[in-house]
């Protein structure tokens, strides 16, 4: 598998990532080495073996419906880097 | 069981069918949200109900809440549908400010309920079937708020991360009446199930609703998706509006686009919401930080044990049992709220058997009757279920004639009181004791002997008799009794 440029755009417009048509070329590379060490994996037979979701063999692990977080707005709102009355500030987004 | 013929429309080249799918969004009822402890409460301060896991802080970690996987499977048993032991949750990946984790973490190839149906009421007694697609678990996303300034948005992340159960019907559905049932009855179902308030006002409810149109029983058409609707008669509104649309275009010669579309209650209206945007690619994988759902049959079968009765069942029953209606059935079981004061009303009459349809009756149209023309709901009524047990016993017993009976609602509904005292303090009673108006009746007849003669050659005539004697006694006469009284006299 490998990607070309046009999906290099498309990825990283869906991640809202600003890539000058500069960078392209060589993020385009990069990915594609990634991709291909990757692909190194399908080498390897897995027909009829279910997916490895975990190494030992364990249940979900869950959580009792109690309310035992939250109250911490100051915090939350911390690293934004605009806010005012504990909301987030963003660019506006207006579909 | 009737099954329901479907509205078409007429367009210019013939008929045309709707094809109308739902996928519905029910906040699922938990204290705190789907995989962290933040409170669900609504309408905190801004980013109070929000852990470190919802604002997606790094190295967070999801933990799932037990409640509101028990609440997803007791709807999917609700729903008559199949319980997948495991599912997967996924991560369907957008960028947008509503979502600080860059993905919402939802069910995709796995969900935790598969295949049901529901069955909904038309109008004339009709039913439908509507099929369950899947039900599964995923989060709600952040509230924006666009008019707090000109140039930015505003971000609370309250919502972020409440559990939603979203529910995708079958395109079953074959009009605006139909789809506006089946939403209905999915809120009844869940309401009853406490799975879910139901309050489509706080968007605890919404639905995305697909629309296409085709000749009818012809090969599907484009399908456009309405977003975000939070009224059923908007629902019903929309639909109308978006099938005539795309009929236009069609006889037109035009195509339609798969797009998703807002609507318009002022204008009446349905809009693009996106319309140069590409197609989306939401790169859905399984969550590394979540393991499988897993549960075992045994707690599925608990469960099922536990369910509460649903409206289907409770309308059987009250049909079977005190001989109602199908339509006057399904009127006590749509609200859950009604058909628990209904339940009361049963529960405190001397004689359930014998009284138990007048009961319907009286709550139905004297009760529900008086709150829609005073624009209040149950729960708020003036009088009590017990109120109204009382005034029914006393119709039943023959206490108090049925007219009497409007009079003594009235004065309950008015003042309060118990209706047992009030009709003996008011003097309200029916006379039984017939020797005290067979004098009344006795003068009657022989002031109107042309009247007498009617009534011998007609007897339906005898009805002005019974008034004459109802309007001398005050209406406390029961006008059965009165009626026999008259036939033995008049000889007929």
């Amino acid at each position: 598998m490998s990607v070309d440029a046009t999906t290099v755009r498309r990825i990283a417009h869906l991640a809202r990532i600003a890539v000058t048509e500069a960078e392209v070329p060589h993020l385009q590379g990069e990915l594609n080495a990634m991709l291909a060490f990757v692909e190194q994996l399908s080498e390897v037979n897995v027909d009829g073996i279910e997916p490895m979701t975990s190494v030992r063999p364990m249940e979900m692990k869950k959580r009792a419906d109690v309310v035992s977080d939250g109250e911490i707005a100051d915090d939350v709102v911390r690293n934004a880097p605009e806010r005012q009355d504990h909301f987030f500030l963003v660019p506006k987004v207006v579909e | 069981m009737s099954t329901a013929t479907h509205k078409l429309i007429k367009g210019a080249t013939g008929d045309w069918e709707m094809v109308i799918g739902l996928e519905v969004h029910a906040q699922v009822t938990s204290k705190s949200k789907l995989f962290s402890g933040a409170s669900t409460e609504f309408g905190g301060e801004p980013n109070t109900h929000v852990s470190l896991v919802d604002a997606a802080m790094p190295g967070m970690l999801p933990v799932i809440n037990e409640e509101c996987v028990r609440q997803a499977v007791r709807t999917g048993l609700g729903l008559n549908a199949q319980i997948n032991l495991r599912s997967v949750f996924d991560r369907k990946n957008y960028f947008y400010p509503d979502s600080p984790q860059g993905y919402q973490i939802s069910q995709y190839k796995s969900p935790v309920v598969g295949e049901g149906e529901v069955t909904v009421e038309l109008d004339g007694g009709k039913t439908a079937t509507i099929g369950i697609e899947r039900l599964h678990l995923e989060q709600d996303a952040a509230k924006l708020l666009h008019d707090q300034s000109p140039s930015m948005s505003f971000v609370d992340l309250n919502r972020s991360g409440v559990g939603l159960m979203e529910i995708v019907s079958k395109p079953d559905i074959r009009d605006a009446e139909q789809a506006k049932a089946y939403v209905t009855k999915l809120r009844s179902i869940l309401r009853y199930l406490g799975t879910c308030d139901g309050d489509m006002e706080k968007g605890s409810l919404r639905a995305d609703v697909n629309v296409s149109v085709r000749k009818p029983g012809g090969p599907l058409g484009t399908r456009c998706e309405i977003k975000n609707m939070n009224s059923i008669n908007f629902i019903g509104q929309a639909i109308e509006y978006e099938a005539r649309r795309q009929i236009e275009i069609i006889e037109d010669g035009g195509v339609i686009d798969q797009e998703t579309r807002l609507y318009d209650p002022n204008k009446g209206e349905t809009r693009s919401m996106r319309s140069k945007e590409e197609a989306h690619d939401y790169r859905y994988f399984p969550d590394p930080d979540l393991l499988p759902l897993e549960f075992s049959e045994a707690y599925v079968a608990a469960l099922k044990a536990e369910l509460p009765e649903l409206p289907d069942q409770k309308k059987a029953r009250f049909i079977a049992g005190f001989g109602l209606s199908a339509y006057d059935a399904s009127v006590l079981v749509a609200e859950r709220e009604s058909a628990d004061f209904y339940e009361t009303v049963l529960a405190k009459l001397a004689d359930q058997a014998r009284d138990g349809k007048l009961a319907a009756n009286w709550v139905i149209n004297e009760l529900f009757g008086r709150l829609n023309k005073e624009g209040q709901d149950i729960t708020g009524s003036p009088v009590s279920a017990e109120q109204l047990a009382a005034i029914v016993d006393l119709i039943g017993d023959g206490t108090i004639s049925g007219k009497i009976a409007k009079d003594l609602f009235e004065i309950v509904w008015q003042e309060g009181g118990d209706p047992r005292a009030l009709v003996e303090a008011r003097g309200m009673k029916q006379v039984t004791d017939l020797g005290a108006i067979e004098k009344v009746v006795d003068d009657i007849i022989a002031a109107n002997p042309d009247k007498v003669e009617q009534a011998k050659a007609k007897p339906a005539a005898i009805q002005w008799f019974v008034g004459q004697v109802m309007k001398a006694s005050g209406g406390k006469v029961d006008p059965k009794a009165v009626n026999v009284l008259l036939k033995t006299k008049l000889g007929i």
